[in-house]
Parts: C-alpha cells; structure tokens; sequence
C-alpha cells in the first residue's frame, strides 16, 4: 500500500463518515457544520486528483463562501430544532432503502464497466495557467455567460432578500 | 489493490445518494439545500476524476468550475427565497408552503 492509497482513504473517510452524519442528523446547523469538514475532505480529493487550481477554488467557494451562507440562513430561522429524534428516524427509512438501490446500482457500474483508463505518467503540472488561457480561448462564450448569471443572481437576490 | 477510477468514482456515488436521502428526507427547506450542495460536489469530483483517468485534459476541470459558479448563484437565490418565506409566513418547512401564493 503506498503512500497514495493511504491519503486517499484518509480523504474519502473525511468526506463520507461528514456527509452520513449531515444527511441523517435532526438538527439542521450540526448537518451544515458537518458539511464543512465534508467540503475540506472533497477538496482533499480534488488535490489528490492533481487539480490544484480547484481545489483552492473549492476550499474558496464552498467553505468560505455557500456554507457560511447557509450558516446565516439557519441561525436567522428560529425554530431549527423541528421535528424529534424518533420522527425523523422513521422518515428516513423509505429515502434511505431508495439510496441503497441506487448506490448498488453505482457500485456495479463503477466496478464492472471497463474503463479506457489511459493515465500514462503521474507527473502532476501546475494547472492555473492551463486553465486561465482555456477560458479565454475555447470556453470564452460560457465564461462571460456566467459572469452574467452571478450578476443577475446577485441582483435577483437583493430584490428577492430586500424587506419591503 | 492500487487507488484508480473506480475508487474516486464510488466516493462520489456515496456523496450523490446521501445528497438524495438528505434532499427527498428534509422537510426543513435549508436542509434540501444541504442536499443539492452535496449532490453538486459528487458530480464535480466525477468530472475531476475521469478527466485525470480518461480525458487527460482540462475540460473536466473548467467543468467544474462552472458547477462551483452556479452552485454559489443558485444558493444565493435560495437562500434569498428562504428567507422572505421565513419573514412572509414564520416556517420553513416544504409541506407548510405547497401553494405559491405569498
């Protein structure tokens, strides 16, 4: 077992053990605390996959950016406790039988498929400037494209959030 | 075994189908939004992965940038929804706003 295969378990443990926990506890602000350590574990994978650039972005984004969000969005709607423990146990058999199916079937295709895996050299390059000169030239029109989308949701927000 | 594809590949299955159970289980609105954020990480880190494994370009890494851009926008405008919900009737739960009158 390398040294590889030891981090990337550690990454994976990181981000499944956080997001089991986010998914199945009752109380909406631990779920969301939990995702942070998920997010971390997820951008982990990403370096470990050598895409240092959105790894950073991730990290940014996500954990510096949505959660805190949606941290403000829990703490500012007061009754975050909701339904008890024993309610929300017998409301998650039903989605969680589905996951299981849905994950067997996953499972299957992940390991049964032969995949054209074509990773010649693990030498892992430096990315940024890579993908700074592909969105200027080949992925132009979707980079301005969303620059659009966050101005108008930037907007759409304020209306939307202002109090009358 | 060594670390490839297929492992990556579960990691973000594992990811996808708890975003689910957490997405059709939540009746708290924020919490099916937790879903969805997870949901958009699996699909990231697929496209990461088979970019590295498969692709051996950059396509599935502009890929997901464009899925953290639109991730942010869509949780801002939740977000935003959510919270005139919560100042227009005092609940955020799924089943208290079946209707879209305000």
């Amino acid at each position: 077992m390398k040294a590889y295969d030891v981090i990337f378990y550690l990454f994976a443990l990181l981000t499944v053990l956080p997001a089991i926990f986010s998914a199945f506890h009752p109380n909406i602000l631990y779920a969301a605390l939990s995702l942070f350590i998920s997010f971390f574990g997820v951008a982990g994978l990403y370096a470990l996959l050598a895409a240092d650039f959105v790894a950073a972005a991730q990290v940014l984004i996500y954990v510096g950016g949505i959660l805190i969000l949606l941290l403000f969005a829990v703490m500012l709607s007061k009754n975050i406790y909701g339904a008890t423990f024993q309610e929300e146990k017998k409301k998650k058999i039903w989605p969680s039988l589905l996951g299981m199916l849905f994950l067997g079937v996953i499972t299957k295709i992940a390991w049964t498929t032969h995949w054209s895996e074509a990773l010649v050299d693990n030498l892992v390059q430096p990315t940024t400037a890579r993908i700074g000169h592909q969105l200027l030239t080949d992925y132009l029109l979707p980079f301005e494209l969303s620059s659009l989308l966050l101005l108008s949701a930037f907007i759409g927000a304020i209306t939307l959030a202002r109090s009358k | 075994m060594a670390v490839g594809l297929s492992h990556f590949l579960m990691v973000s299955g594992l990811l996808f189908v708890l975003g689910i159970i957490s997405m059709i289980s939540r009746r708290n609105m924020i919490g099916v939004l937790l879903g969805i954020e997870l949901i958009m990480n699996a699909a990231g880190l697929n496209f990461i992965a088979f970019s590295r494994y498969i692709a051996q370009d950059l396509s599935g890494h502009i890929f997901t940038l464009f899925i953290l851009i639109i991730a942010a926008s869509e949780a801002v405008v939740a977000l935003a929804i959510v919270l005139r919900i919560y100042q227009n009737r005092a609940t955020i739960s799924v089943e208290a706003v079946g209707e879209m009158k305000c």
